[in-house]
């Protein structure tokens, strides 16, 4: 009998943990806030393959908890996937599913699918019935040509030619709605989705900070980490940080501390209490 | 849904100070632009009664003296009392008989605090407004919410209009778009509006407003675009899946 390369995992939720974290709420603990990424994140399918594209902003309610980070996962060489929701789940889930999908390419010997990618990250989300917040645009170039899917957090997906997520979705979807064309070259594509992240970064508070980009073509893929930085630190001091005048020096004297402490061993192992 | 809302009221009645309204028949978005001669409106015909849209003929756009025009978004009887107001306040202002007459800015400052004053009695108007108008050469363009807030700008929206509009028109509004152009820049937020609002219908109208006076356009629809290759045939190299 041969092995499974994927073990089919059990069906329906899992509760392991539910008994456990219930007792904890009665006792007092507060459960621990989630890291939402507010975000923008956008696919858009142009003439020779897809482009996605994400802001950089991870939000703790009103804080911004990471001004840098990166939205835009790795799920397969051809394949990458943007998440909007709770950052722990996004990364977890794209992790989980692109170690099945390496597994997977072994065991057939051959380049990934997108629906597959698809088609495990919706079974995984259903199973768990909307508690795994993630929400995300999933695209990638095949054998079969590109595709770009988005997968709402309880499981649905969407096939489109342009997808937007997240809260700064509205004004993303804006600009695609009103500018989007079929055959898009490279350049125009890449110059669309900078303006729709820059929609959703200007006119959402949950978005900010940079524009990451990436385009991936039948064969190659190029990930272009912060392609815009649109808001810099303006007030930058030039000469840098000097401290004013100091308090003047009258006499320096110092007293080691060994001389003073004297170490006793008073019977028995120094270490044994 | 009925006997529980009486329930409430009786309840309310009491001094409580719960929210005693819920909105009915309510209208979706309206835009607003300031262009190079006056003030640019364009709002759907459509009256919603919860999730139906129940009347396709309402008109949410109405001139309010000689140099305002209103737009207004939300419970439709409160718009209409709202105008029942304007019309008094224009009556006793044309009864001074005094060769001048309310502006934009002055209606504006009206409406915030009727809006204003209604809301600190726990018994709101239900509606965004978008007051426009020319006086003297001067264009004004302001907004009122159902709680009383209140600002001016060159372009607003109520709404939908703030999620979906506003990015657009932040990219492409300028001071000196000529009427054609207003006109191209709204219908480009009407249909965006019209693709991703449920409560949005095919069916608008565009206000102008210039020194020389007002004009309602007739009710028109936007044309649609449907035939993305993706739209076709979306399942391609995956039959079977969604």
């Amino acid at each position: 009998m041969s092995t499974e390369a994927m073990d089919v995992p059990k069906t329906g939720f899992s509760f392991d943990l539910c008994r456990r974290n219930d007792m904890l709420t009665k006792k007092g603990l507060k459960s621990p806030g989630y890291l939402k990424t507010g975000t923008t994140i956008v696919g858009l399918i142009f003439e020779n393959g897809v482009i996605l594209g994400a802001d950089t902003r991870a939000t703790e309610g009103p804080i911004v908890a990471d001004k840098n980070c990166e939205k835009i996962h790795y799920m397969a060489p051809n394949i990458y996937c943007c998440g909007a929701g709770t950052a722990a789940d996004t990364e977890a889930v794209t992790d989980n599913i692109s170690s099945q999908l390496k597994l997977h390419r072994y065991h057939t010997g051959r380049e990934s699918r997108v629906v597959t990618a698809l088609t495990l990250l919706k079974s995984h989300l259903f199973r768990y019935q909307g508690h795994v917040s993630a929400a995300l645009v999933l695209g990638g170039v095949d054998v079969t040509g590109p595709h770009l899917h988005t997968i709402y957090p309880h499981g649905s997906t969407d096939t489109l030619p342009f997808a937007t997520m997240g809260s700064g979705s509205l004004a993303a979807m804006a600009i695609f709605e009103s500018e989007y064309r079929e055959g898009l070259t490279r350049d125009e594509g890449v110059n669309l989705v900078t303006k729709a992240i820059c929609s959703g970064i200007f006119n959402d508070l949950g978005s900010g900070s940079n524009v990451d980009v990436c385009v991936i073509e039948k064969g190659k893929k190029e990930y272009l980490r912060n392609h815009l930085t649109p808001n810099p630190r303006t007030y930058i001091s030039s000469k840098g940080y000097t401290f004013s005048k100091k308090t003047e020096v009258l006499l320096t004297k110092i007293t080691p501390l060994k001389e003073l402490v004297d170490v006793v061993q008073v019977g028995g192992d120094a270490m044994e209490e | 849904m009925v006997s529980s809302q009486n329930e409430n009221r009786l309840l309310s009645s009491e001094g409580d100070s719960q929210r005693t309204q819920y909105p009915y028949v309510t209208g979706t978005s309206v835009i607003g632009i300031k262009y190079k001669d006056g003030i640019l409106m364009a709002a759907d015909m459509g009256g919603s009664y919860g999730s139906t849209i129940r009347y396709k003929s309402v008109e949410r756009l109405k001139q309010v003296g000689k140099h305002s025009l209103i737009g207004a978004s939300g419970e439709i009887s409160d718009f209409q009392e709202i105008l029942r107001y304007l019309d008094e306040l224009i009556l006793h202002d044309n009864m001074w008989d005094d060769g001048n007459s309310l502006g934009p800015k002055e209606v504006h400052n009206y409406l915030t605090r009727v809006m204003y004053n209604r809301r600190n009695k726990f018994d709101p108007l239900w509606n965004s407004l978008i007051l426009g108008g020319v006086k003297n050469g001067k264009k004004y363009l302001g907004s009122v919410s159902m709680i009383g807030v209140h600002f001016e700008d060159d372009h607003v929206a109520t709404g939908f209009g703030n999620h979906l509009a506003r990015p657009i028109l932040r990219e492409e509004w300028r001071e000196d778009l000529t009427f054609e152009e207003g006109v191209k820049l709204l219908e480009k937020c009407m249909r965006n509006l019209l693709y991703r609002d449920r409560s949005a219908v095919n069916k608008l109208q565009i206000a102008k407003i210039t020194e020389e006076g007002l004009t309602i356009s007739q009710p028109y629809s936007l044309k649609t675009f449907w035939n993305f290759a993706a739209f076709q045939n979306p399942t391609v190299g995956a039959e079977g899946s969604w």
